[in-house]
């Protein structure tokens, strides 16, 4: 059996009254899937700390949040916009660099705060192995999740969309970590959070530049 | 050229919106320049230029399954383009080591066969073949007997809804296995 080009167009035009779901939609879908996962392995592992009340009124605690959450947005809408084969960072990277900018201005404001604790002491906190772990694992089933709803798009640079995909699922994790975490210094989280965000980082590339192809 | 695009927009717009002959319209006139660019391409890379009709039904797939990727208030042309880039790109990139191995093929049949041979049967009619007998039936009869999906349904005596389901079951496994060869 021969397949002409002819013939090919004519079997495609019969089936154009198929319609695909957007690729955001398929996104927020696969996510909403995966992070019951995620949540679960924070409750079986990890659980809120037991100061959580008292810490929501420490802004350091909450800048914690803002810094994931500002990391994870971004990067969701970074993503969708890289599912377009014609799309490229041009123009949208900058989006990547607000929860940097959180950063840096949480360090600034702590800096000038009288401290009880020397910088070296908070950087290095208190469970900074906890923090390396457990953001990379619970990350990987949001990380999964990502890469098949990105899977509904067509990324030309597939190792870059799936490195995206990465900063998406580390951001979400990191913030289910962030009510666990006793750490609160904005240098702890520049240092160890970025760590375990790098790690899921270049995992979603790797496994980016495998599954997003097309 | 610009006229062309514009009007490749404004087709894509119609289809989208339910016009099946706009869709096939299209496909029909990108078609040609799909064909330049890849023999183009092929011939750049140092390769044998009659490949270029698989990479163009390669093309025409993945511009099928992926146009909801496309933002209806764009233009079409630079869509197309990339999607076409990055088939030819994936194409070239899997070619390399077969076109070597063909090399060495080539050493030890021409002086014995130096006649040309009719280019074979196309990588989407090789898979085809491997499809669940459903889809292959469907396909079959839409691509080569030109049966309208009512026709199909009557013929294979399936409704129309299954047809159509088969019918994009059918395109979307020959993409993943035309990927995945």
């Amino acid at each position: 059996m021969k397949m002409e080009t002819d013939q090919l167009i004519r079997t495609l035009a019969a089936d154009s009254a198929y319609r695909a779901p957007s690729v955001g939609f398929v996104l927020a879908l696969a996510l909403l899937a995966g992070a019951p996962v995620s949540v679960a392995m924070f409750f079986l592992g990890l659980g809120f700390r037991p100061d959580v009340m008292t810490a929501m009124d420490n802004p350091f605690f909450d800048l914690k949040f803002a810094v994931t959450l500002g990391l994870a947005i971004p990067a969701f809408i970074v993503s969708l916009h890289l599912s377009r084969p014609e799309a490229s960072l041009h123009g949208w990277g900058w989006l990547l660099a607000i929860p940097v900018g959180l950063l840096v201005a949480g360090m600034a404001g702590e800096m000038m705060l009288p401290q009880r604790l020397p910088a070296m002491t908070r950087l290095v906190g208190s469970n900074s192995r906890v923090c390396l772990t457990a953001i990379p694992l619970m990350s990987l089933p949001l990380l999964a999740a990502a890469l098949i709803g990105l899977r509904h798009g067509a990324p030309a640079r597939p190792a870059i969309a799936g490195a995206i995909a990465g900063l998406l699922s580390a951001g979400l994790a990191a913030t289910l970590y962030a009510s666990h975490c006793p750490d609160d210094s904005p240098l702890f989280v520049a240092t160890w959070y970025t760590l375990a965000t790098a790690l899921v980082t270049a995992i979603g590339a790797l496994a980016g530049s495998k599954v997003l192809r097309f | 050229m610009r006229e062309r695009e514009d009007e490749w927009t404004g087709l894509m717009r119609s289809a989208i919106s339910g016009d099946d002959a706009a869709y096939h319209r299209l496909l029909r006139s990108v078609t040609p320049v799909l064909r330049a660019a890849a023999r183009r391409g092929l011939s750049r890379a140092g390769q044998p230029v009659d490949q270029s009709e698989d990479i163009v039904q390669d093309i025409l797939l993945a511009v099928h399954l992926k146009r909801h990727t496309w933002d209806a208030d764009a233009p079409f042309a630079p869509w197309l383009f990339a999607i076409a880039r990055n088939k030819l790109i994936d194409t070239l990139r899997r070619r390399g080591r077969r076109v070597f191995v063909n090399i060495d093929d080539f050493s030890e049949t021409i002086p014995s066969e130096p006649a040309a041979e009719a280019a074979p049967a196309s990588e989407v009619a090789a898979q085809l073949k491997s499809l669940p007998t459903r889809q292959r039936e469907v396909l079959q009869a839409i691509a080569v007997d030109a049966a309208s999906i009512k026709d199909t349904a009557v013929k294979l005596a399936m409704s129309e809804g299954a047809v159509r389901v088969a019918l994009h079951r059918g395109l979307t496994s020959l993409t993943a296995r035309l990927r995945e060869q």
